[in-house]
């Protein structure tokens, strides 16, 4: 029995004084597509940013790969393989496609090359020279997937990848996490679109008030379609 | 009024001006990198200097060795003051880090005023770079056009480093999102340590290259210090062309008001930044926020 790449033991976390996560626990195996489901505030994106070490008030145990990482700074923990594609995209303003693509160091050996990106993502090459914020939702989107995919992570954290993005972008998104998962790369995804989640995903983790209160498996999620519906309070 | 003269003030004045640039530059990556603005860039001024001094009276090490080893030192200093201090006033509004550097430039000039007294002390011209040029309409001494190349060779390298480098789009993106720059796996904070290392080590550049000009004394980076923040406001906070060219402008505007208006000389630069204020509040090259 391996241990799973990602353990979350009891995580709570904070942002000020205000207590937003209280005691997260979930797992994912390698090669795991898991997502986070669950409504506006509770808690989805604090816990990707804890888990990146982006929330700096974090207590409990979080273990990835083996190592205990909760007091690790941000950029010890990104170097054990993360691809983080945060909820905002985080393309940088003050560089253009070219560097921000450029901009993440190579964490390891089997990043995706260039040329597989521009054929992941063609519009992305025909505007390498535009600034970073001139992109369209969709660009930078797409921009945000190929920066981590060049540097070598195999763990990735996506965080509302499809959020206001058109169906064809959506579709095109989609690709790219189903060749992600086809390469063996373990994701944890926050995803609003249930849809869209249920294609990809081989478990849902329901999170209501900064807490884990379900665990919902790719086989069941035809016969507790109800229940599903009643937590995301759709 | 004769052209010798008005071209002498204005040669002044770009000298002042590219003394000007030097600090400012640094303090621009400083202030983009740290969000502080740091005072005691007249402190690493005045050590540069200082260290040169001291490097040629106490060891020999020539005018050329100085200007890279000075600036050096200065910037170790630097990161040592960033690893100590800085760091614990990151999270505080900027007004902390006006004052702790504040306390840090006068800290740095008791010492020395302490240990050499205010008296300037006079650094040699290197041998290399006496005497000069009769152009017919004025006498350009050599070391003077010296120190307007260097420092432009310097400005022009720093920016280049920053746009066109991988160092300097790692810099920029630090700059823009720390957070999300250390997710991605970069040492922000040692990229810090680095900026404000490097920012400082320009000042002490500034310096090593007045020391023949100006006297070498404990107090001579407080009176630049204040002229360089009013230019770092007219230019606008934390842009990099902008206060080069904003720089090397008024020097230049403060060497023709010498020649048309000496009472004023000191003041113009003032008078600049209270017109820019009133009409553009984040300076010429800056942007709102």
């Amino acid at each position: 029995m391996t241990e799973p790449v990602i353990a979350i033991r009891d995580l709570h976390g904070f942002y000020g004084e205000s207590h937003v996560l209280h005691g997260v626990n979930l797992e994912v195996s390698r090669g795991e597509v898991v997502t986070i489901i669950g409504r506006n505030g509770a808690g989805k994106t604090s816990t990707m940013r804890a888990i990146m070490g982006i929330l700096e008030k974090r207590q409990g145990s979080i273990r990835i790969c083996g190592n205990e990482t909760i007091d690790w700074p941000s950029e010890r923990i990104a170097r054990l393989g993360m691809g983080y594609v945060p909820e905002e995209r985080g393309i940088y303003a003050s560089l253009d496609v070219m560097d921000n693509l450029m901009l993440p160091p190579k964490l390891a050996e089997g990043g995706m090359s260039l040329e597989d990106i521009w054929k992941l993502f063609p519009n992305l090459k025909e505007r390498r020279r535009s600034q970073g914020t001139r992109l369209s939702g969709g660009e930078q989107q797409m921009l945000a997937f190929a920066r981590v995919l060049r540097t070598g992570a195999n763990i990735y954290l996506l965080d509302e990848p499809t959020e206001g993005l058109a169906p064809v972008i959506i579709q095109q998104i989609g690709h790219a996490i189903a060749a992600m998962k086809a390469m063996g790369h373990t994701m944890i995804l926050v995803e609003q679109n249930f849809r869209f989640a249920s294609r990809i995903a081989d478990r849902h983790y329901v999170m209501e008030h900064g807490k884990i209160v379900d665990m919902i498996r790719r086989d069941e999620v035809t016969s507790r379609a109800d229940q599903i519906k009643s937590y995301l309070g759709v | 009024m004769s052209t010798q003269v008005l071209f002498g003030q204005l040669l002044v004045g770009l000298i002042n001006g590219s003394f000007y640039a030097m600090m400012s530059l640094g303090l621009a990556i400083i202030f983009g990198l740290l969000g502080i603005a740091n005072i005691a860039q007249g402190a690493f001024y005045m050590m540069g200097a200082f260290f040169s001094w001291l490097l040629l009276r106490e060891l020999g090490v020539t005018y050329f060795y100085a200007l890279f080893l000075s600036p050096l030192i200065v910037g170790l200093i630097g990161a040592a003051v960033e690893r100590t201090l800085l760091r614990r006033i990151y999270k505080l509004p900027h007004e902390y880090g006006l004052l702790l550097t504040f306390g840090v430039l006068m800290f740095t000039q008791g010492i020395f005023i302490y240990i050499f007294q205010t008296a300037g002390r006079p650094y040699p011209v290197p041998p290399e770079l006496a005497g000069g040029y009769n152009l017919g309409f004025m006498f350009l001494p050599k070391y003077r056009a010296w120190v307007v190349v260097a420092s432009i060779v310097t400005c022009f390298t720093a920016w280049y480093t920053l746009e066109k480098t991988s160092l300097g789009r790692t810099l920029r993106a630090a700059t823009e999102n720390p957070a999300l720059t250390r997710a991605f796996g970069v040492n922000v904070p040692a990229l810090m340590t680095f900026g404000f290392g490097a920012g400082v080590a320009l000042a002490g550049a500034a310096g090593v290259l007045a020391a023949p000009i100006y006297t070498v004394s404990p107090i001579m980076g407080a009176d630049l210090i204040i002229v360089v923040f009013a230019i770092i406001v007219i230019g606008g906070m934390g842009s990099i062309l902008g206060s080069i060219v904003t720089s090397l402008s008024l020097g230049l505007l403060e060497g023709l008001a010498k020649v048309l208006y000496p009472q004023g000389s000191n003041m113009v630069v003032f008078v600049v930044m209270i017109l820019v204020l009133l009409v553009r509040p984040a300076g010429l090259f800056g942007r709102e926020r």
